[in-house]
């Protein structure tokens, strides 16, 4: 091995990523960030330490072996690096777009004591484009069991579920309701984000893996999970379906014409295609200034789609302060960059109308942040007496999702007094054989959350279903000691008899 | 904004499953569509609805479902080609052509009541729709009085089904040239006038036709229930373009509906609503007709449109050419 690296003999710099002008970007869909080319990615591999401790690895919601993944990058091995990634991250190309490594594994980094962290993202996302161009796919040896296995829901929570299922013999269908698959990865987050083209290479590849997807499918009105299990032949069933039903501010002016939830504003744009209208059917509502409520992920998305679109002024209303704003930093920068203007501290009070039901503006009252909430940050509270009008035609609520209803409707799912799946620590529901994850278990949250939760509901419906779960099979231990019949205790499971 | 370029648009929809297996065109603008979807047919009940792209470039829309036959595997669609899709769809779809998209049935099935005596409503395309409802109740044992409007008799269809459902049948035309003249809400007045004991009207129709329903029956304070139409992009309840008021509170069609309590839905804000991409759709439709006229192509089949429609938005194309 080389002689050791050390805080002081690393590149002290993070190396920079290339990105488009944000003048230029500002009126294309093309991604912001250009991605790491070789040299970069070498460099900045160079910037990790191989600490032993490792802290990055239980920052990543998978457990990706970061250490070793860099490791490989550096010697020029990115194949064994997209190894080492597979083994744990289905999709490295999304990640390393769009997790928030900034409170993840970057957020650990032992560099990022000192000086700013590895950029692990970037190199993740190198990997994933790198496997995406060379057209890598890692098909394990699978060994085909009997078992069929039904996902609800093409999104990251129940891809991830749909590989693992997948790579432990199973015969995995994916339904989803949209036409296209990908959920939120392609309704959602916008091309200038992560390319369609990315997503879709993705599926190919769980394709591979002999995934069927179904589209053009509501699970629970076509047909009930109850149902899949009795009579369509499901042995197990992952519900994946993600939060939905946008929440509205609930004040004067919510129902107007030019009021719309960044749902639909992106769903319109990314999925149905309305940024080339008329060549697609689609449309939107055209607007010079616009005005985004709210300041998560889903708020910076919409905003820079707004400004794509063709906005003069887009701007950000936001009832706390830059610091509990909780998008990821870059997105905030890049925002900001692009020539948002944003409005902390500031909460909508009413949305004014111009006599035809269309949006002429909207009062706003200043906030001062006053104790700590039940969140633990600082609650805002209305400065009296500070109601100021501006005008806007166009205002898009980013304010967070309640729960979608049809799963409640249409099944005995238990669900908890937000109307969530309520489940156990493994992801089981209080149907058995059904497992749920992602945002209609958590409320909404991240790609990598929800891929996380498919990965942990995967591991429990294996135990369901009695499949050897390889971690554990592949222990090899001299003693026999906590065996039964050679079979570890663990593994309990392994002998349970289903009978369909 | 965009460059306009006339791409070639994909037709055929090769590998879709959604194929078209009978169509009848019951006038310049009104045409039905029956689609082959067998699991749909099974799972399908009154009220519900599909959401249909027609091509990969195509929008989604709402359309509720006429009517579904569980032998054969096929779900109805009644159609009025209002706007540049549900034009476009009166041209491409054939037999034997295919649909690139539909998913359903959506929307929370009506509730059949155990009403004993029901007045069931349609105006124009609205007669497509309330159909099975009648029809479910006449199984369930009510005394089924059905209420139809058309604008002129070359307009009126269905008429034979419902006979077979319904107990008593009103048809009204605008000019009297069917049945009785005037409008539905006609009809209602006489139906209450001869029968006290309605328990439910159900009416399906453009916003303005239930809303003359639903104040035809407060005064007699008669449970009335009506399906919304606004715009729709999924229909799963996860973009909220659908919203509605109702009593106050604001409801999502496609998920909370698309039913609701006629005397207590905000119409005023649903037909503003409705009118939210009126320009957008006008230059399509615009667009769509010069595409047509270019390439020498009827834009409306079987012939071209003579009488003037109404400019309803597009996606209300349950709404029907009656007006009440």
């Amino acid at each position: 091995m080389a002689k050791k690296k050390t805080i002081r003999t690393i590149p002290q710099q993070r190396t920079p990523m290339p990105e488009q002008d944000p003048q230029r970007r500002a009126h294309n869909f093309e991604e912001v960030a250009c991605g790491y080319s070789l040299e970069a990615a070498l460099n900045e591999s160079e910037r990790c330490l191989l600490c032993p401790d490792e802290p990055c690895i239980a920052g990543c919601p998978v457990g990706i072996n970061i250490p070793q993944f860099i490791q490989k990058i550096s010697e020029k091995n990115f194949r064994g690096a997209y190894d080492v990634i597979t083994a744990t991250n289905l999709l490295p190309a999304v990640c390393g777009r769009v997790c928030p490594q900034e409170n993840q594994c970057e957020g650990v980094c032992t560099v990022g004591e000192s000086l700013e962290p590895v950029a692990i993202g970037r190199l993740e996302r190198f990997v994933g484009d790198t496997a995406i161009a060379e057209g890598w796919v890692n098909i394990p040896y699978i060994e085909p069991t009997a078992f069929k296995i039904g996902i609800v829901g093409s999104g990251p929570a129940g891809m991830a579920c749909a590989a693992d299922m997948a790579k432990a013999g199973c015969d995995v269908t994916v339904f989803e309701a949209f036409h296209q698959a990908g959920g939120v990865l392609k309704y959602g987050i916008p091309d200038f984000r992560l390319p369609n083209d990315v997503i879709d290479a993705e599926i190919r590849n769980l394709q591979k893996l002999g995934v069927k997807f179904e589209c053009n499918t509501l699970v629970g009105r076509l047909f009930t999970i109850e149902q899949m299990l009795n009579e369509l032949g499901f042995h197990a069933v992952f519900v994946g379906t993600g939060a939905g039903y946008p929440s509205m501010l609930g004040i004067p002016g919510d129902s107007l014409t030019g009021v719309l939830s960044a749902s639909e504003l992106l769903t319109r744009c990314n999925l149905m295609r309305a940024k080339e209208f008329p060549n697609y059917d689609t449309p939107l509502p055209p607007a010079k200034r616009v005005a985004v409520v709210g300041a998560g992920n889903t708020a910076m998305d919409a905003m820079r789609v707004s400004l794509r679109l063709g906005a003069d002024k887009v701007y950000c209303i936001y009832r706390r302060s830059r610091t509990e704003c909780p998008a990821r930093a870059e997105e905030v920068h890049h925002a900001e960059e692009e020539g948002v203007e944003f409005h902390w501290l500031t909460n909508p009070v009413a949305i004014l109308d111009d006599g035809k039901g269309n949006v002429r503006g909207m009062r706003c009252i200043r906030m001062e942040l006053g104790e700590p909430d039940d969140s633990g940050r600082r609650r805002p509270v209305p400065v009296p007496g500070s109601e100021f009008d501006f005008e806007t035609d166009l205002v898009v609520y980013a304010i967070g999702t309640n729960a979608n209803p049809i799963m409640g409707q249409t099944s005995k799912l238990k669900l908890n007094k937000w109307g969530y799946i309520e489940t156990d620590d493994n992801l089981g529901t209080s149907v058995a054989g059904v497992f749920a994850g992602g945002d209609i278990v958590t409320g909404a949250a991240t790609v990598i959350e929800a891929m996380g939760a498919g990965r942990k509901a995967a591991a429990s419906m294996k135990a369901y279903l009695g499949i050897r779960d390889t971690k554990v099979a592949n222990l090899t231990s001299a003693s026999s000691a906590g065996k039964l019949f050679g079979i570890d205790v663990k593994e309990r499971n392994f002998a349970r008899i289903r009978v369909a | 904004m965009q460059t306009i370029e006339s791409k070639a648009e994909p037709k055929t929809n090769e590998g879709s499953k959604f194929e078209i297996v009978t169509r009848k065109d019951f006038s310049d603008v009104t045409y039905l569509l029956e689609i082959r979807h067998p699991l749909m047919a099974k799972a399908a009940k009154p009220g519900q609805f599909v959401i249909v792209m027609l091509n990969e470039h195509g929008e989604r829309i709402p359309l509720t479902i006429a009517d579904f036959d569980r032998q054969k595997g096929t779900i109805t669609l009644v159609i009025q080609a209002v706007g540049k899709t549900t034009k476009e769809m009166q041209q491409a779809c054939r037999v034997g052509t295919r649909l690139y998209g539909m998913v359903g049935p959506m929307g929370i099935p009506s509730p059949i009541s155990h009403a004993k005596k029901v007045v069931c409503v349609g105006g124009g395309l609205g007669v497509a729709p309330v159909f099975p409802q009648a029809r479910a109740f006449k199984e369930s044992g009510a005394y089924v009085i059905g209420v139809v409007g058309f604008r002129n008799k070359d307009l009126v269809f269905w008429d034979d089904k419902f006979k077979k459902c319904c107990d008593e049948f009103i048809i009204c035309t605008d000019d009297g040239s069917a049945g009785i003249k005037g409008l539905v809400t006609e009809g209602i007045k006489q139906a209450i006038a001869k029968h006290p004991d309605i328990d439910e009207v159900v009416a399906i129709g453009p916003p303005i036709m239930m809303k003359g329903c639903a104040e035809a029956t407060r005064p007699h304070n008669i449970k009335t229930m009506v399906s919304l139409n606004p715009l729709m992009v999924d229909g799963t309840g996860m973009c909220g373009g659908c919203r509605v008021k109702i009593g106050g509170q604001v409801k999502f069609a496609c998920v909370d509906g698309p039913d609701f309590d006629g005397h207590k839905v905000d119409f005023d804000d649903l037909m503003t609503r409705l009118r939210r991409f009126t320009q957008e759709e006008k230059m399509a439709l615009d667009r769509w007709t010069e595409t047509c006229r270019m390439a020498n192509l009827p834009a409306s089949t079987p012939a071209s449109p003579v009488e003037s429609k109404p400019k309803g938005p597009r996606k209300a194309v349950k709404s029907p050419a009656k007006k009440s």
